[in-house]
This record gives C-alpha cells, sequence and structure tokens, in this order.
C-alpha cells in the first residue's frame, strides 16, 4: 500500500521536530502531575501512548493520498456540523460546557475533529476558485458562510477557545489567498460591530470574565484572574536558568491552575527558565517555518493550502497557549501542541502533521 | 492562459510564504521578548511572590524572663497556661463548631465568635485564639471530643505565675495582650496580635530583657493553604531575667505594715542608690490583668478611694511638710544665715505683714537653736529663716539634691516634683511671688512637691552627705541559665554640695528627732541601732482640724524620712501615709518596722521579740496637726507692701 519510494522521502526534519517537542512534553507531564494522587495509570504514561497512538494515526494519513480529503472534504464538513449538532443535544457536560460525545467506547470532541475539516473544506474551497489580484468581498462569502455555521455551534456548547481557532485558521487561510483591499477594509467594518454584539449578547459570563480578568488581573485575585497571576509568577520566578526538574514551587505545590493541560508550558517554564522556554520556542517556531516551507515547496495549490491551514492551526495554538499562560492573552482553553496532555489535542495535532508529512513526502510527484 | 496564470498564482502565493514566515517570526519575536521580562528582568520580583506564595510563618512564643529579688527568690516566673485556638482552615461549619464549644464548655459563644471575627482575615492555616487561660478541665473535654471538634486546638503558653501574690504589684507590673495601639507604635513591629507584652512596671521597662526572641516555624503550605511540612524551625530563645534590688523581705515587711493605709515607702541604700522595697499601697493583684479581669474586681479598683492602681511612689507628688526643713536648714547654714547658736524665740507664732503664721505648738517652743528646730520641728525658726533666705535660696539647695526632675529610675512615668522659685510663678501664672509663699515653702508646703523616691533619695543624700545616686531597681539581668549579662552599676548622678558641718548639724538633729525627748519621731527608734530621722505633716487641704478628720479624702498626708545607723549610714527609708493624720507618727512607726527588718536580716535571728520601744519623754504621738489648724489659708495675697 505505501510507496516504497514514499517511505524514502519521508520528512525527518518534521518527525524529528515533533517527536523532540512530544518527549519534552510528557517529561514536563512527569513533573506537573509529581504532586497529584494519582489512581491507576499516570498521566505521562498515558500521555505516551496518545503519543504512540498520534504516530500510528499520522502514519496511516500520510501514507495516503491527501488528495483523497479534497474528495472527502465535503462530506466530513457535513458529518461533522451533524455530530456539533448532536453535541448540543445529547452531548457530555463538563465544567459548564457540552463538548462531548459519548459513541460508548469513546468519547469524542466534535469541535476538535472541526479545526482539521474546516482546513480540508477551505483548501478544497479555494482550490477550486480562481482569483486574480485578490478576493473580493462577494468571493468571501461562501467560505464565511462555511466558518460561520461551525463556529456558532461551537460558540454555543460554549467553546470560545476551539471557536476562536476554526476562525484564525481559516481567516490566515483566506489571508493567504489573498484578500482585495476593498475586502479587507470591509471586513474591519464589520467585524467590529459584530465583536460588541458578540460581547453583548453572545458571551457567557465567565468568558467575559475571563477576557476583564486578563485586562486587569487584580479584578480578582481568587477568581479567574488568580490564574494569571500565579502563572506569571511562575514563569517569572524560573529566572534564567529554573528551578529544576520536579523542583518548581507553584507547580508542585498546585498553585496553578490545570497545570499538566492548558498551564504545562508555565510548569516548564518555572523549571527551566528562560533557556528551556528558548529552546521550546526555536523547537516550535522551526517547526511553524518548516511547515510553511512544506507549503512552499508544494507545487499542488490544493497541497500547499492544507500545509499552511495545518501549519495555521500549530501556530495559533502555540502563541495562543503561550501568551496565555505568560499573560499576553486572556485564559482560553488552548492546549499546547504535543505538550500539553491530553489525547483529542494530540490526535488532532497528529492529523495535522501526517497531512503535512503527507505534503512533504509527495513535493516531487506534482 | 490557464497555465500562465497558476503559474503567476504559484510564484505569488510562494511570496506570500515569505511574507508569513516573516510574521510568525516576529509573533515568536514577541512571546520571546516577554519571557524575557518575566524570567530575566523581574525574575527576582516574581521569585519573591512564589518564595512568599508557598511559605508561611507561624510564631511560637517565648517564655518571658523571671523577676527574682535581690538574694535571688522567684517573684514572678511563668506556668504553661492553655487557650483554645481555631485553625480556620479546617472548619466547615464554623456556627456549628461555636454553639458545641459553648455547649461543651460553657464558654462565652458571642465572646468567642468575637474574636473570631476579629481574626478572620488572617491566613487560613493561623490559629486564632478563640478563649485564653482555660482551666484543665476544659483542656481534657475538648481532648475527648476532639473528632467532634475539627480545627480546635489547644494551645499552650507560657504566663505569668506571681510567687509572692500581690507583692511589689506597681514595682513589677504586669503583663496584657498586646494592644492594636502598641502594634502599631515604633520599635514594636515584631509583635503579632495575641502576643503578651508588659504593660507597667518592670514587665513594661525591662520588656526588651524580658520577652526574649519568638521562634518560629516556617511552613511550606501548597495553594489551599494546606500544611505540607515544616521547612525551617526557629526556636524561641527565653527571656532574660532580671535580678532586682528588692530585698523581699523588708518589701514585705513594708506592705504588711501599712495594713489598710493607703501610701507609699521607698527603701534607698545610701551607698549605691539600690532600692530595696518599694511599696505602694494598697497592691492589686496582676495576675487579673493578663487574662480577663472580672468586672467586679476591677470596678472595685477603680472606686477605691485609696487609688490601689496608682503607683504612689513613683508618681505620687506629696507637699513634703517639715521633711523639707532639712532643706531650708542646709540652705541657711550654706548662706551663713544660721549657724549652730543662732536662736529664734518662739512664741507659738510669725507675723509677716497683716499675716500670722502659726507653729504647729500653739504654745510656743520658746528659745530655739537649730538643733530644736529640727527635732521638735518648730515652724517659726524655719518661717524666720526662710524669711532671710528667700524663696530662691531654697529652691537652689533643694536644686542641688536634684530635686525637681525625675531621677531617672527605671520605671516608667517617674514624676519630677516640684520646686517653686520666683520665675516659675512668674512663667506659670504670670504672677509675682509674694514672700509670704516663702514661708510655706521653708517648711515644704505651698508648691513644693516631691514624690517619695525624690524624698529617699534627699534622705539617702544627707546620710552620706552629699552625694546623689541614681536610684535604680534593677541589680542584674540574667540569661537563662544564670549568667551575668549585665551588672547595674552605681551611678552618681550630682552631688549637694555643703560643709561637712552642715550636714553634721543637720544629721545630729535627725537623730535628735528620733532619740531625745521632744523629738517627734521617737516611734521608729530602735534599742540597738541609732535611727535620724524627720517627721512631716502635708496638708492635703487648707481645712479646720475637725472638719479634715471626718473625711478621709481631706485628711493630712503623714511623712517620715529617716536613714540609719546614724554613725555610718546605710539605708535611707521615706514614708508616706495618705490622709495618715497625727503627724509624722503613723509614718514613722511604719519606716521604724521597716528599719527593724532590715537590721534583723543583717544579723542572725534573734530570740527576743522586739517590742516597738515607748519613748522616754512621752511625746511619742506629737500632734503637729496643730500647725496646720492654724496656719490655714495664711493670707499673703495682700502682702505687697513688704520687699
Amino acid at each position: 500500500m505505501i510507496d516504497r519510494r514514499l517511505l524514502t522521502n519521508i520528512d525527518w526534519v518534521l518527525a524529528g521536530l515533533v517527536i523532540t517537542v512530544c518527549l519534552l512534553g510528557i517529561m514536563n507531564i512527569y513533573s506537573a502531575t509529581a504532586a497529584y494522587k494519582i489512581v491507576g495509570t499516570s498521566y505521562y504514561i498515558k500521555q505516551f501512548y496518545w503519543l504512540l497512538a498520534g504516530i500510528i494515526i499520522s502514519l496511516v494519513v500520510c501514507s495516503l493520498d491527501y488528495h483523497i480529503f479534497e474528495d472527502l472534504s465535503y462530506w466530513f464538513y457535513g458529518a461533522i456540523i451533524l455530530l456539533l449538532l448532536a453535541v448540543l443535544a445529547v452531548g457530555k457536560s463538563s465544567m459548564g460546557a457540552t463538548r462531548w460525545l459519548n459513541l460508548g467506547f469513546f468519547n469524542i470532541q466534535p469541535s476538535e475533529l472541526m479545526k482539521i475539516v474546516i482546513i480540508v473544506t477551505f483548501a478544497r474551497f479555494f482550490n477550486n476558485f480562481q482569483t486574480v489580484g485578490g478576493l473580493a468581498v462577494r468571493e468571501v462569502l461562501v467560505p464565511l458562510g462555511l466558518l460561520a455555521l461551525p463556529a456558532a455551534l461551537i460558540m454555543k456548547q460554549p467553546d470560545l477557545g476551539t471557536a476562536t481557532l476554526i476562525v484564525l485558521i481559516a481567516l490566515s487561510m483566506t489571508m493567504y489567498v489573498g484578500l482585495r483591499w476593498s475586502a479587507i477594509v470591509t471586513f474591519i467594518c464589520v467585524t467590529i460591530p459584530m465583536v460588541w454584539v458578540g460581547w453583548a449578547f453572545l458571551l457567557r459570563p465567565y468568558q467575559k470574565n475571563r477576557v476583564l480578568d486578563f485586562l486587569n488581573p487584580e479584578r480578582s485575585r481568587l477568581g479567574s484572574g488568580y490564574h494569571i497571576i500565579q502563572s506569571k509568577i511562575a514563569v517569572g520566578s524560573g529566572g534564567f536558568s529554573g528551578k529544576g526538574f520536579i523542583k518548581g514551587t507553584q507547580s508542585q505545590l498546585r498553585f496553578l491552575p490545570e497545570q499538566h493541560t492548558d498551564f504545562a508550558f508555565s510548569v516548564f517554564a518555572e523549571e527551566w527558565g528562560f533557556i528551556g522556554c528558548l529552546l521550546l520556542i526555536i523547537l516550535y517556531l522551526s517547526l511553524v517555518l518548516w511547515g510553511l516551507n512544506i507549503a512552499r515547496r508544494c507545487n499542488d495549490r490544493f497541497g500547499a493550502l492544507l500545509a499552511v491551514g495545518v501549519t495555521a492551526m500549530l501556530f495559533w495554538h502555540i502563541v495562543i497557549n503561550m501568551g496565555m499562560v505568560i499573560g499576553l492573552f486572556p485564559v482560553v482553553g488552548v492546549p499546547l501542541p504535543f505538550f500539553s496532555y491530553g489525547g483529542t489535542s494530540m490526535i488532532t495535532s497528529m492529523v495535522g502533521i501526517g497531512l503535512l508529512q503527507s505534503i512533504s513526502m509527495r513535493r516531487f510527484m506534482f | 492562459m490557464r497555465e500562465r496564470r497558476f503559474v503567476r498564482e504559484l510564484l505569488e502565493s510562494k511570496k506570500r510564504i515569505m511574507v508569513i514566515s516573516f510574521i510568525v517570526g516576529v509573533a515568536f519575536l514577541f512571546l520571546v521578548i516577554r519571557l524575557w521580562h518575566l524570567q530575566i528582568l523581574r525574575a527576582d520580583d516574581y521569585l519573591a511572590k512564589s518564595e512568599s506564595n508557598r511559605l508561611r510563618f507561624v510564631p511560637v512564643a517565648a517564655s518571658r524572663g523571671a523577676l527574682l529579688d535581690r538574694t535571688g527568690k522567684l517573684l514572678v516566673s511563668n506556668r504553661p497556661s492553655f487557650s483554645l485556638a481555631v485553625i480556620q482552615q479546617e472548619v466547615t461549619d464554623k456556627e456549628a463548631l461555636l454553639t458545641l464549644l459553648s455547649e461543651l464548655l460553657g464558654l462565652d459563644r458571642a465572646d468567642m465568635a468575637e474574636r473570631w471575627e476579629k481574626s478572620k482575615g488572617r491566613a487560613k492555616y493561623y490559629p486564632i485564639v478563640l478563649a485564653s487561660n482555660i482551666s484543665r478541665d476544659h483542656v481534657e473535654i475538648v481532648e475527648e471530643n476532639r473528632l467532634r471538634l475539627p480545627g480546635i486546638e489547644i494551645e499552650m503558653k507560657p504566663v505569668r505565675e506571681y510567687t509572692s501574690g500581690q507583692l511589689a504589684s506597681h514595682l513589677l507590673g504586669y503583663i496584657g495582650e498586646v494592644s492594636e495601639k502598641e502594634l502599631n507604635s515604633a520599635g514594636l513591629e515584631d509583635y503579632n496580635p495575641g502576643d503578651y507584652i508588659g504593660k507597667n512596671g518592670i514587665e513594661r521597662a525591662l520588656e526588651k530583657e524580658l520577652h526574649g526572641v519568638d521562634g518560629g516555624r516556617q511552613l511550606e503550605v501548597d495553594a489551599r493553604g494546606r500544611i505540607l511540612r515544616t521547612v525551617s524551625e526557629k526556636y524561641p530563645t527565653v527571656g532574660n531575667s532580671v535580678l532586682l534590688t528588692i530585698d523581699a523581705n523588708v518589701q514585705q515587711q513594708a506592705e504588711q505594715s501599712f495594713g489598710e493605709q493607703a501610701g507609699a515607702a521607698v527603701v534607698m541604700d545610701v551607698t549605691n542608690g539600690e532600692i530595696l522595697a518599694f511599696v505602694s499601697n494598697p497592691g492589686f493583684d496582676p495576675s487579673l490583668f493578663s487574662g480577663k479581669m472580672p468586672a467586679d474586681i476591677w470596678q472595685g479598683y477603680l472606686d477605691d478611694k485609696r487609688h490601689p492602681l496608682e503607683n504612689k511612689a513613683l508618681s505620687g507628688q506629696y507637699p513634703p511638710g517639715s521633711t523639707f526643713k532639712m532643706i531650708t536648714a542646709l540652705a541657711g547654714l550654706q548662706n551663713n544665715m544660721i549657724d549652730e547658736s543662732t536662736t529664734v524665740n518662739c512664741s507659738g507664732s510669725y507675723k509677716l505683714g497683716t499675716s500670722t503664721f502659726n507653729c504647729w505648738n500653739k504654745k510656743g517652743h520658746g528659745a530655739t537653736n537649730l538643733h530644736k528646730a529640727l527635732r521638735e520641728s518648730c515652724d517659726v525658726y524655719f518661717y524666720q529663716l526662710g524669711e532671710k533666705l528667700g524663696v530662691d535660696k531654697i529652691a537652689a539647695a533643694a536644686n542641688s539634691f536634684k530635686m525637681g526632675t525625675p531621677l531617672g529610675v527605671e520605671l516608667l512615668n517617674e514624676r519630677s516634683g516640684l520646686i517653686p522659685t520666683a520665675a516659675w510663678k512668674q512663667e506659670r501664672f504670670g504672677k509675682r511671688w509674694y514672700r509670704g509663699e516663702t514661708l510655706s515653702v521653708s517648711i515644704g508646703q505651698g508648691a513644693v512637691v516631691l514624690t517619695p523616691i525624690q524624698l529617699a533619695s534627699m534622705t539617702a543624700t544627707i546620710a552620706n552627705e552629699g552625694t546623689i545616686y541614681r536610684p535604680h531597681l534593677v541589680k542584674r539581668i540574667v540569661d537563662a541559665d544564670g549568667k551575668t549579662l549585665k551588672e547595674a552599676r552605681t551611678e552618681i548622678i550630682g552631688t549637694a554640695s555643703f560643709s561637712k558641718e552642715s550636714f553634721r548639724l543637720v544629721k545630729e538633729g535627725m537623730l535628735a528627732v528620733v532619740n531625745e525627748p521632744g523629738g517627734t519621731g521617737s516611734v521608729a527608734r530602735l534599742y540597738d541601732v541609732k535611727v535620724a530621722g524627720k517627721t512631716g505633716t502635708s496638708q492635703v487641704v487648707k481645712l479646720s482640724s475637725s472638719k479634715k478628720s471626718t473625711t478621709y479624702q481631706y485628711r493630712d498626708h503623714a511623712l517620715f524620712v529617716a536613714f540609719a545607723p546614724f554613725e555610718k549610714p546605710e539605708i535611707a527609708i521615706a514614708v508616706v501615709v495618705e490622709h495618715g493624720e497625727h503627724g509624722g507618727s503613723a509614718a514613722a512607726s511604719i519606716a521604724g518596722k521597716i528599719l527593724r527588718t532590715y537590721f534583723d536580716g543583717k544579723k542572725p535571728p534573734r530570740k527576743e521579740a522586739v517590742k516597738p520601744l515607748k519613748g522616754d519623754d512621752g511625746n511619742e504621738d506629737p500632734d503637729e496637726n496643730g500647725r496646720e489648724a492654724v496656719v490655714k489659708e495664711p493670707r499673703i495675697d495682700g502682702d505687697t507692701t513688704h520687699d
């Protein structure tokens, strides 16, 4: 099934970067959960299993010619929309939000899958769409609709983080295709009142609080502003070289919220300091630039769009998560790809890496 | 055509990738800059914050130093006391807990709730004291019901134990919980609410020595404030003990001698200023002040017209009355106004302008020289002398004894007394000085007031012929192991320079007061030691004697100062009996008992009981009151024609 020639073309830079970050992530999860009372399998072990699963999925995805996604994209899109509707109808709740769908043996989070599907859908749409000098307003109405439907459904769960990401991914791909100036201006003029409407009518109080807390962390020292303050203390107290592995007081004494998932970077920053952070950031930067490089080298328009989409997904996850941890962005539930604990994030990211790998391997075929 | 467009677009999109790569780089650069800001520029700041996040300090009170008398007898020490404390973080139902506590222990629920409310803002791991000094029974009840009382702890704290009861209560003072005002004052930054601090007396004056250094435990807590482990522990350092100059025996005898009478006594070593006894009667129970004072006892203290809470030896200011005559005499001798043989005829009164100043003995003393004037406390002799001297010369003599200034005893709030001068009156009241006032001053009345400490110091200085030692109460400071840390040094704070001859004449007069027929202080006489002294009566108000004796507050104070042995003086005594009347005898008899105790203590115990010796002159109860009866309201206001 797998072309022998393809195997020799495996993108080892991409694979190496991803595996390195994943291993650092597992090490960090080990430390972040060292103070936990664990019943059953430890988090870092579980994460290792997720990594293995991710690698397998990624291998499966990369072995397929990515063009089959082009054909299937609208089917996927339709299916996920149905799942999202199902979530709203019969979903499983946790922490005030309904995101999970119980499939009996497996809980899935359709909003997570939507990240990949929006990439594929947009890639297909733009691939078939010929434009000169950028897209006009009229030309983006269809993709806007394709985006608005899932985004609204995900917002409704409510999951501000994922909804934002889907919008950002779609926006990045659109910018890559190119927008006319007239379209850009129009968007700005439409977006601002929409943000106001969203703030006034759509955001839940806890979401508003998070934004307000971000703008002024002192607002609620023990509320969600507490998370930002504690995270900044953890990062800052790491100093130049960090406090050492499993020696971070902020993390080991559990001053950090969700420290093995969304705030995993905070734990890392405390224990490894500026030097460690710099290393991790260089790894991520390399990964993103390499993803863009794959897009650039790809002579197939659909492939390039896909690569840009996947890279955008990784980029926004990284920037939003790190920015949140170091107090540049409000607290939104966005994991750090390959680094935060969590199977869903791992699988989604690995599917993305599989796509990149697939594109990279086949760059000489077109 | 389509191909060309495709190629153009492809090239364009590749260019766009470069732009996107650049944007990505900038975004990551922002992250790095932010991390630089947090981890490099502000690292110390955040490190400090993370430390204060995780570390908590719980103080452990140091055991307070003991107070001992000069022989090493324990006066105040410590015993363990139990208090009921709550740790907020372990309590789920505050109201139920309080109700249960008040049911089990019978403690006042509202009181506990109030204490809790006050300390609510403290950290959740910090024990809040709900009731202090609870009984051992209570401790047992709490221990038995431990499971029903989550978060409740019994804390052991050392508290003061007053081994000798109320002995020297004013001198020793008491301790109490540090007040909010004290917490905010400079030098007390290390104190925490609930800590004990000396409020009064030696306890307060030597707080720094006695308190010790509180220890504490540095605890590591997690985000919920749960204690995980003790990071470091500093054991408290026991406070230093203070060895006082007080002789507990003499002190006790002195206090007993007062009986129900209010007053003060100071016994001082004339060779170094050590205070052997420091009495202010009646005393109070210092142990009541560190806990919750029962309301009725407190009200009793406030209502008692003898003012038990007042430290009379330190802050009581009394007109010295005739005990001041030594000063007038010394001033006269120094200024050559009189000598040994100068004689004045006392007819029982003395006329100055239109006013008449009476001698206490209305019959008069007849021809009177200095010796007789002191012995029989003739007022007319001193009126004449005073008039010749003028107030400023008398004041100069008094000031050379350091009267009118605090002498620097260790206790706080020592009063300065007052020696009036013409200039003082001008400044204070804007009025000129009248000569009639000088006459009052010359017999220790009028504006002159002295504290019992000053009276004792004056007597000591006469006894040692001129050296003024700083009166002091602390002999040495010792650490918990008994090692001497500081030894009080004898300190000379001044010299009263009068000729040896002057001192001899005054001292012989004082010897006569106690030992010669006609002397006013014969009750203080000892059979084996020569005592020299001087009686005094100080007017409280100017009223006729019959009216005075009926109302306690109006009765005259009785004073007596003495030193002994005459040949080689060791100790000086000043006794003031408030509203004691009867001339100096009430005070003199107390002084006699104190002297007896002191000299008995120096010798092997005697078999024979010591009886107070009756004076052979039959004049043991000279009523100096006779004077005040007539001296009432000396009309000095119209006395402007003289001068």
